[in-house]
């Protein structure tokens, strides 16, 4: 369970937000909307444990990420603006390496069914430097399938992905929340994850 | 973990071949521009090669530190790292080894060969080797503390130069020293076992420094 | 007795206890909720009560009891910059004199030496010039530390603060070393182990501002900058003993720099002037730190009636 407590969030000389509370519980899902500039990425990375408040604290199952630290890591999967993939490497070594530096090792069998669930069966051995933007956010969400996060904290998951990339992401997310684990997004988009039990923020 | 660090950087770096190949003619050009700018005298030669050559592995060093987390700044693989449950000062480590292996030992390796161009006695040339094999890490690991404090800033090469070219120094006067030692007669094994201890101490430490230096940068 | 503030147009509150801090967070000391930073009054914050666990303690700062000086108020900027502003003549005024001073038992007062003649009185300038810049670099790495570890940003200021003179007085000290050494030596500059080190302490200053004037973010320059400063002071022991040796080895000019005795008016005016140089400091400090806060804080509408 994630609790935020009064986070203040202060950027250069603009304070992005005050006093913040909210929590999440399993199987819960928060979508975070506001325009640009409005402070969802500062408070996913917040959230994450990148970036340190101004004020007010993160707690995760009672404790502060600050005090837990890597074991607070170890359940946290986190996808930002940027996809984390290395251009020089072909889909499938991306999804190996990054697995594996993670700490669980996949195999080959297992790492090429996973790229065919994301749908990128067919460019697993072509470097990530040719791959469109869509099929690189894909790649970049194969690491929330491997990773055993209960916590997965998601920046604009669903753009430059078409419609069957879009319908994937909901079933990824629908999944993990079955599952009992938290997403928390910031889109832009209306995630229509129908039947999931949510809470919306604003950040305005 | 740290394995699988060690050989992704060892694979990119493989795939970006002309990047590190620039690093080490960079060296050898700089090595080679001393007896055009000084003169070719045997004698003057013999007498600047231990500087010369370490001035040339500390500016080729220097020039290098900017990879070891620059790419990955970039794409955002260094968030992820520095995400994972393994704690950041095995990630320093590994991408330190990973840059040490890329960048510093064709070093060391074509050290011995422009020795030569120098005059330098075998002798020499086996201290500018070991010299270099013991110092070239110092440099590394010191150097990502200037290079995690400087990521994304613009300039960030020659401010990286700046605030890491004081920290070399000590590695300097080591390192050649231990060269001239040996060249004029005495032993450098004084020298060794220093430039030893400081090995031991900023592998220790270093990268502590390095990870907090990280974290501030990448938030 | 307390009294309690509330915003304007809203009902009073329960616990509205003046307090001040650094950090938006603190405990209100009479129903030990945490509190949250409302607005200003005065200058001073004010503060409305939420229900959550407490995370600090500290205390009210002004109204609480008049006859103890609460000193952490004074950690937050709003409030030290007041402060600094009166501190600044008191420590300007007898700096001026103690230098004046300084000059006049070093010039007109200490002998003649008896190797080196007149030339010598650069020292008077010199060696305090050199003590300063050592100095200044501990006390602004021991700032930029506090700064970073306890989130102070007052104290990462005052490290911004002292860096520009610390690397004036270093700067001092090589010229000045410099000058003493024409007549002495006959060449403008010698490789000998103190000056060497004085050198690489002026690359260690420029390294710091340098990185602090590159970053953007005011947060993130005042702890890399920490970090830097930290990593430098480590290092200066090391650096130092590291040039001794190289120096000692390639013997050059070696020269002492305690080849003559020190009269007693001698060592009265190195006092005099190191102590009009230590004043000095926090003073040019005092006001530099407030053109840091004022640069710093220009959201904060407290400052508007701070500089009115």
């Amino acid at each position: 369970m994630l609790e935020v407590i009064n986070l203040t969030c202060v950027r250069g000389t603009r304070r992005l937000f005050r006093d913040l509370n909210f929590s999440a519980h399993e199987g819960e899902l928060i979508e975070l909307r506001g325009p640009n500039g409005s402070g969802k990425t500062s408070l996913l990375r917040i959230l994450c444990g990148l970036a340190a408040p101004a004020a007010g604290e993160v707690r995760w199952n009672g404790q502060g990420i600050r005090s837990l630290a890597e074991e607070y890591f170890a359940s946290v999967a986190y996808l930002g603006h940027q996809n984390a993939v290395k251009d020089e490497l072909s889909a499938l070594e991306n999804l190996r390496i990054s697995s594996a530096v993670s700490g669980k090792r996949l195999d080959n069998r297992e790492a090429r069914r996973i790229l065919s669930r994301v749908g990128l069966s067919e460019q697993q051995n072509l470097p990530a430097r040719v791959l469109s933007a869509g099929q690189r956010r894909r790649l970049g969400m194969t690491r929330l399938l491997t990773s055993p996060a209960k916590l997965w904290i998601l920046d604009e998951v669903l753009t430059s992905l078409d419609d069957t990339a879009m319908n994937l992401s909901r079933e990824f997310i629908g999944n993990h929340l079955q599952q009992n684990g938290i997403a928390i997004v910031a889109t832009h988009q209306d995630l229509n994850m129908g039947g999931a039990r949510g809470q919306r923020l604003q950040l305005s | 973990m740290f394995g699988w660090l060690v050989w992704r950087d060892l694979i990119l770096a493989w795939r970006r071949r002309a990047d590190v190949l620039a690093t080490l003619f960079f060296f050898i050009i700089v090595v080679s521009l001393f007896p055009l700018g000084i003169g070719p005298e045997r004698e003057t030669l013999r007498t600047i090669a231990p500087g010369v050559v370490w001035v040339a592995a500390l500016l080729a060093s220097m020039l290098s530190l900017g990879r070891i987390f620059g790419n990955d700044y970039q794409d955002g693989t260094l968030e992820q790292l520095l995400l994972t449950p393994q704690p950041a000062y095995l990630v320093v480590l590994a991408k330190v080894l990973a840059h040490w292996i890329v960048s510093e030992i064709p070093l060391v390796l074509i050290a011995p060969v422009l020795g030569v161009q120098f005059g330098l006695s075998q002798n020499g040339l086996a201290i500018v080797v070991v010299s270099l094999l013991l110092g070239t890490p110092v440099l590394s690991v010191i150097g990502s503390v200037g290079a995690a404090l400087t990521l994304g800033l613009r300039a960030a090469n020659v401010l990286v130069a700046l605030l890491v070219l004081p920290l070399y120094i000590p590695v300097l006067i080591f390192g050649s020293g231990a060269v001239q030692a040996s060249v004029t007669g005495s032993s450098p094994q004084a020298w060794l076992l220093l430039l030893g201890a400081m090995l031991i101490v900023s592998l220790v430490f270093a990268p502590w420094a390095t990870s907090a230096a990280l974290r501030i940068s990448v938030e | 007795m307390f009294r309690s503030y509330s915003p304007p147009g809203q009902p009073a509150r329960r616990c509205g206890y003046l307090w001040n801090s650094g950090i938006d967070f603190s405990l209100c000391l009479q129903c030990r909720s945490q509190t949250k930073v409302y607005g200003t009054r005065y200058g001073i914050k004010v503060v409305t009560a939420t229900h959550s666990d407490a995370l600090d303690q500290r205390k009210c700062g002004n109204f609480m009891s008049k006859n103890r000086i609460n000193l952490y108020k004074y950690a937050a900027p709003a409030n030290f910059y007041p402060l600094a502003g009166k501190l600044i003549p008191l420590f300007a005024v007898p700096s001026a004199i103690l230098f004046i001073l300084g000059m006049y038992v070093g010039f007109f007062v200490a002998p003649t030496d008896a190797v080196q003649g007149e030339s010598y009185r650069i020292l008077f300038i010199h060696v305090p010039a050199a003590w300063m810049g050592m100095f200044l670099y501990v006390l602004m790495a021991i700032y930029a530390g506090v700064g970073w570890a306890f989130n102070a940003r007052l104290a990462s200021m005052m490290a911004t603060a002292i860096s520009p003179t610390g690397a004036i007085f270093t700067f001092i000290s090589l010229v000045t070393g410099s000058l003493w050494g024409r007549p002495a030596w006959g060449v403008w500059w010698v490789w000998d182990a103190r000056l060497t080190s004085t050198l690489i302490l002026l690359f260690l200053y420029i390294g710091f501002i340098s990185l602090q004037s590159s970053i953007d973010d005011a947060r993130r320059a005042d702890r890399a900058g920490a970090v830097l400063a930290l990593v430098g002071v480590i290092n200066v022991p090391i650096i130092y003993f590291s040039v001794q040796w190289w120096n000692s080895l390639h013997q050059g000019a070696t020269i002492t720099k305690n080849s003559f005795k020190m009269a007693p008016s001698m060592a009265a005016a190195m006092l005099i002037l190191l102590g009009a140089c230590w004043l000095y400091s926090i003073a040019v400090v005092l006001v530099r730190v407030r053109y840091i806060i004022r640069e710093r804080e220009q959201e904060a509408p407290w400052l508007a009636e701070a500089t009115a």
